[in-house]
């Protein structure tokens, strides 16, 4: 049986499984915005995402969180529509609003059922609550008080705190590593969100993505009505650079958990970096391939040291963050710490070999239907290609740029990029004998 | 609201034609394969569910069924261990596997021309699973940093933890699906091994595939590679309940956190007969009406009127081999008291028991139920997963349309009714999280470690 198996694998090798990437139109709507369109009639419904260079990025010192606070407050007022209202209504069609802030963007999106009715209310809502958000005062004091409570608690838990330290030790003074404190969003006021709002959201940098169920003529309809009253959005939309290489640390800090939680990461890759290939295959290689990743095979299956491991690169407009993680008991804290640092080391010095190439292309490559299976994922790819601006191809192409990348590609950009000597490491719940000592 | 109810005839027949296209059949050794056609993607689900969950252990082994599902991935005569999940990957494929109160599932996601890979791998390990002492000695490890990451140093799952304990005393949904620790501790490959031996079995399993594929095609498939497998001898499963509470039950769990926390669960009933049953599809409307948007009743109310709570939430799950729980939670907000929150909280379910719910408010949980009809079919694993729950919960993929049909009947009379029924504290377990401080919490720096 084992030997049917391992030829329906070779198999697999020689067939490339073809299939139909997604029809993706683009246009500039009048009002200035990117827009990116797949028709698909299969289901009676809807799905919109209007987003912004308005991520946690564009923050600025003094006033961190405000990008944040500006987003979270969309949907809690509009022209003509109290947050109750916006809700009532939405739920009234059986529509879903949504949002997605991350470092880079900030926007938000709608699931509505196609018919003409439904679907023309809930435009009206999005619409009202992109181009005419009212930030109320009382909603806002209470939306503070909120995020305000959230942060604190998030200083009691291991992950959040792990999360704080590391991307201060990543980025430093750049904004990607910037964590709002209780005092930051203490001062924020109202003029705040609406500068940056007015700064942020403006129509010439807006990617508007929609897939399902309506036609071209009205595709463009709808971006229009979305972007044609927002504001002049003055602000430049590229971030900062970020420093590429950071000096080595190590922060130790206590907790009572019974895990440390462990973080190890530099800079790495931008969306758009040439590298940015054989970086996400290899990676694949050393920490993104589930069960079958060389991280995953030293701390988990030979060892049973760690439930989850794994290293992952966020690619951002700037170059964000290389990261493997992994939680432990504290006792055995030290010897996965040194197992990870190994494991890396190894990777970065000698690189991959054929076989792993291949079995990487082979899942990649071979699993990229899954990518693509639902309107839900495609509509997350049109924001991604608008918002970073990749080919209209980026979808076709995908397999052949994983399947053009060499074992010699993967060792030089990640001898480049990662130095496993100049890694930041932090550790939350440290074992306790060693609490506070410094490398 | 005349232009929505054509909508919703509209839905429910596209919902109708969804369910048409599901195949069912049972082959001889008892295996049953349902089939969801969808072919929007070329791409499928495998997933394999085994009628045997936590709420099948006995004292002392709590956390084997979860324990198995990890050692299923360890190899067997043909497939050695790691190499299952090579497979897969180089197959372009995802899985995975979960534990639940009711049952263990395995699944795989693949290319449509991948079905019979997938197959030839599941029926292997479904009765030539090997257990070495090595593996497990390894795999137990895992799972105690799993329960660790998941329960131990997680706050409020450890509070859940402790109210599942507290509300049922007699039935299994007393003992965790991680198991508790000490079961870990002293697990041996041996209670895994009997616990395989015991239910893994085609007689007590559900195939659903869903995606690009043809009904005909999979049942050849199945026969093919699951209709050689011996049916099992399945022990007499034991009735269990849970008798009629004496009273409410209060608790609470002290763990490093800064807020605290509120957990409100009334005993509640679950599907049995979707035909007749009324209560579960009253009380799903009840969730909606209390916490179908963000301007539902409790978050209107607690979190943006009244200001006693930061966020709150309501969650009941009609779908169950067991008795259900009809839960709310709820976070104070700073200066205000877990007790202040309940208070709040009672006097909105008391106004509702009084009032009942208004047509506006019905109407909308029912729009949010057929649009999400809709909504589900942009999702194969999702249709799967709905699939298993029913057939695993001991009812059928046929009562799925049939309890989108009831939802939309229920009156708000019912939702009244059953809220009177549910809101007696002769039902209730409260349970509370009273949040410690950190042995040496850094103090709040403020925004100057901005300061560029």
């Amino acid at each position: 049986m084992l030997t049917k198996i391992l030829s329906a694998v070779v198999l697999s090798l020689v067939v490339n499984v073809a299939f139909a990437t997604p029809e993706i139109q683009h246009w500039q709507a009048p009002s200035g915005a990117r827009v990116y369109f797949v028709e698909d009639h299969g289901l009676p419904m809807l799905d919109v995402a209007v987003n912004f260079p308005a991520g946690g990025g564009f923050d600025t010192a003094g006033k961190v969180g405000v990008s944040h606070v500006t987003f979270g407050m969309l949907d809690l007022g509009a022209q003509e529509l109290s947050e109750d209202d916006i809700a009532r209504k939405l739920a009234d069609i059986g529509a879903q609003l949504g949002g997605n802030f991350d470092s880079d963007r900030a926007g938000l999106s709608l699931r509505t059922l196609s018919s003409a009715k439904e679907r023309d209310a809930a435009l009206d809502i999005l619409a009202r609550c992109l181009q005419q958000p009212l930030f109320p005062e009382d909603v806002l004091a209470r939306e503070k008080a909120r995020l305000i409570a959230s942060l604190k608690e998030a200083e009691t838990q291991p992950e959040s705190i792990a999360d704080k330290a590391f991307g201060q030790a990543v980025f430093g003074v750049h904004p990607y590593g910037w964590h709002a404190e209780v005092a930051d969003v203490e001062k924020i006021q109202r003029a705040d969100l609406e500068g940056f709002y007015r700064a942020h959201y403006g129509a010439k940098h807006a990617v508007v993505a929609l897939m399902g169920d309506i036609s071209r003529a009205q595709a463009e309809a709808i971006a229009q009505r979305l972007t044609a009253k927002l504001p002049d959005g003055v602000a430049d939309d590229r971030i900062a650079p970020v420093m590429i290489r950071i000096k080595p640390s190590e922060q130790r800090i206590a907790h009572p958990a019974s895990q440390s939680h462990i973080l190890i990461g530099t800079p790495g890759v931008a969306r758009n970096d040439e590298d940015y290939f054989p970086l996400y295959v290899g990676n694949y290689i050393l920490g993104g391939g589930g069960f079958v990743s060389r991280l995953m095979h030293e701390v988990r299956e030979k060892r049973g040291l760690a439930y989850s491991v794994y290293s992952y690169f966020m690619p951002m407009q700037q170059p964000g963050a290389f990261q493997i993680g992994l939680q432990t008991k504290k006792e055995q804290a030290d010897e996965s710490l040194g197992l990870v640092r190994d494991t890396l080391k190894t990777f970065v010095q000698n690189g991959v070999t054929e076989k792993e190439l291949r079995a990487a292309k082979q899942n990649i490559g071979g699993g990229f239907p899954l990518r693509i299976d639902s309107n839900r994922k495609i509509l997350d790819y049109l924001g991604v290609i608008g918002f970073y601006e990749l080919p209209l191809t980026y979808l076709d192409d995908f397999t052949a740029n994983v399947g053009a990348v060499t074992t010699r590609q993967i060792r030089d950009a990640f001898k480049r990029r990662i130095d496993p000597d100049a890694m930041a490491t932090v550790i939350v719940g440290a074992p306790v004998e060693k609490t506070g000592a410094e490398k | 609201m005349r232009v929505h109810l054509v909508v919703v005839a509209l839905l429910l027949q596209v919902a109708a034609a969804a369910q048409a296209e599901v195949y069912e059949r049972t082959l001889s050794n008892g295996l049953k394969v349902i089939v969801k056609e969808d072919h929007r993607a070329p791409v499928l689900v495998q997933q394999i569910w085994y009628r045997a969950g936590s709420m099948d252990e006995r004292t002392g082994v709590t956390g084997v069924a979860h324990v198995l599902e990890h050692l299923m991935f360890k190899g067997t005569k043909d497939v050695p261990v790691g190499q299952f999940s090579k497979v897969i990957a180089a197959a372009g494929g995802r899985e995975n596997a979960f534990t639940s109160y009711d049952h263990t599932a395995y699944f795989q996601q693949l290319h449509r021309s991948k079905l019979s890979l997938a197959m030839k791998l599941e029926s292997d390990r479904m009765h030539n699973l090997l257990m070495s002492e090595k593996e497990f000695a390894k795999e137990i490890k895992v799972v105690m940093e799993e329960r660790r990451w998941r329960t131990d140093d997680e706050p409020r799952s450890l509070l859940f933890e402790k109210l599942m304990a507290a509300a049922f005393q007699e039935h299994p949904y007393h003992n965790p699906v991680i198991g508790w620790m000490t079961d870990l501790q002293n697990m041996t490959a041996e209670d895994a091994l009997d616990w395989y031996k015991t239910w893994y079995a085609p007689n007590n399993a559900t195939l659903v595939i869903a995606g690009d594929v043809r009904a005909s095609e999979v049942f050849a498939l199945a026969q093919r590679y699951y209709g050689s497998i011996p049916a099992g001898e399945l022990p007499q499963r034991k009735a269990v309940g849970e008798s009629a509470q004496l009273g409410i039950k209060r608790l609470t769990v002290k763990a490093p956190a800064e807020l605290p926390f509120i957990v409100m669960a009334w005993h509640a009933p679950t599907l049995r007969d979707a035909e007749k049953d009324w209560k579960p599809y009253a009380l799903d409307v009840l969730v909606g009406v209390l916490d179908g948007n963000s301007s539902a009743r409790l978050n209107k109310s607690l979190v943006r009127e009244q200001q006693v709570a930061m966020d709150v939430g309501t969650g009941y799950d009609s779908v169950a081999r067991g008795p259900g729980l009809f839960v709310i939670e709820a976070t104070p907000r700073e200066g205000k008291t877990v007790g202040e929150v309940e208070t709040a909280l009672r006097a909105q379910l008391a106004l509702l028991v009084r009032d009942g719910v208004s047509a506006e408010e019905l109407q909308r949980v029912k729009a949010q139920v057929t649009a999400g009809e809709v909504y589900k079919r942009d999702s194969v694993f999702y249709q799967a997963m709905q699939i298993g729950q029913m057939e695993s919960a001991g009812m059928s993929h046929k009562d799925i349309p049939v309890m989108l049909q009831k939802l939309q009947e229920v009156t708000a009379q019912q939702v009244q009714d059953v809220a009177r029924e549910l809101f007696s504290d002769d039902r209730l377990t409260v349970a509370t999280l009273d949040p410690q401080p950190l042995p040496d919490k850094p103090k709040h720096a403020g925004g100057a470690v901005h300061a560029h």
